[in-house]
């Protein structure tokens, strides 16, 4: 399975994930620089964290107007995976390409810690391996990661069930515990917490299969497609 | 064609919380010897020079950028823009 890692100034999540693309679930990833096109031949595309572009004026948004977001807009419309994660969750949200906006936590602090997460939808590329409601122990580790919607677009995404994961306690204060949430289609999905983190034993210290289920969901969806 | 300064001023909607601007309040203000200050609120403001034919227009384009590269989020954000002879 190819997959592209998108890489922007200030990318710093980039190698971990590659690892994990390719040494733990035996993909074939390869890095993508934000201003070439995207290669044609990708089955996925993951937005890996870091800190694009210094954060400048927000989280993401910068980054959200390379030439590469808009080869990403054409794979999202073909319905291909899409997972953003933490600054590529942010760079989705800025793009349009999925709704909301991450502010800066309540409590203002730059947040790493463990968390728990809820499975709120079990039917995404990333998620189709899960229970609903089972629990994954996965890290967060950010500044502006307090999700934000409207009351209008939350009963939206409760409706359309556009929610794949909440926190199981308040976090960050972000709307409904939110911590990921995906596109109408459930093609493209962003997430704060970082499953790269979280699926090797030795760095895991709760369990690591949990947050394993997310490559192999998309290792499943990919199997049921070819 | 002139030179206007244009001051666009980002803050978020009413509602939404600003945690930043509570800290300055709670955490600096009323710890020191003003006690009648209700509310503090955060907000970003950037600075713009730009060439054109008349305040109207400056005020407009700016605007215009603002709206087109996403300079603000409108789901958790408002601008205001004061335009000015450079």
């Amino acid at each position: 399975m190819n997959v592209g890692v998108i890489v922007f100034p200030g990318s710093n999540c980039d190698r971990d994930m590659f690892h994990v693309l390719s040494d733990v679930f035996h993909m074939t990833p390869q890095y993508c620089w934000h201003d070439k096109p995207l290669p044609e031949n990708l089955d996925a595309v993951v937005l890996p964290g870091g800190f694009s572009y210094g954060d400048r004026l927000r989280a993401g948004v910068i980054a959200a107007h390379s030439p590469i977001i808009k080869d990403v807009k054409k794979m999202a419309e073909k319905g291909i995976p899409i997972l953003g994660v933490c600054n590529g969750f942010q760079i989705l949200v800025e793009s349009g390409l999925l709704p909301g906006v991450l502010l800066k936590n309540d409590s203002l602090n730059f947040m790493c810690e463990w968390t728990n997460l809820t499975v709120e939808n079990n039917k995404t590329p990333f998620t189709n391996q899960f229970e609903l409601n089972e629990k994954i122990p996965i890290p967060i580790a950010n500044g502006d990661g307090r999700y934000f919607v409207d009351d209008e677009t939350l009963k939206q995404l409760e409706r359309k069930n556009q929610i794949v994961f909440k926190y199981d306690q308040v976090v960050n204060g972000s709307s409904n515990q939110i911590a990921g949430v995906c596109n109408e289609d459930g093609n493209v999905v962003g997430m704060m917490p970082h499953p790269e983190r979280a699926v090797e034993s030795e760095i895991n210290p709760h369990d690591n299969k949990p947050s394993s289920l997310i490559f192999e969901s998309l290792l499943n969806n990919m199997g049921a497609n070819n | 064609m002139g030179n206007y300064r244009v001051h666009v001023t980002i803050e978020n909607k009413p509602g939404i919380s600003d945690p930043e601007g509570k800290t300055i309040l709670n955490d600096l203000v009323l710890k020191g010897t003003k006690q009648n200050v209700s509310n503090i609120t955060t907000a970003k403001m950037l600075k713009f020079t730009i060439t054109e034919n008349n305040k109207e227009s400056a005020q407009s384009k700016v605007k215009e950028i603002c709206d087109e590269l996403r300079i603000y989020n409108p789901m958790v954000s408002v601008v205001t823009i004061d335009t000015f002879d450079a």
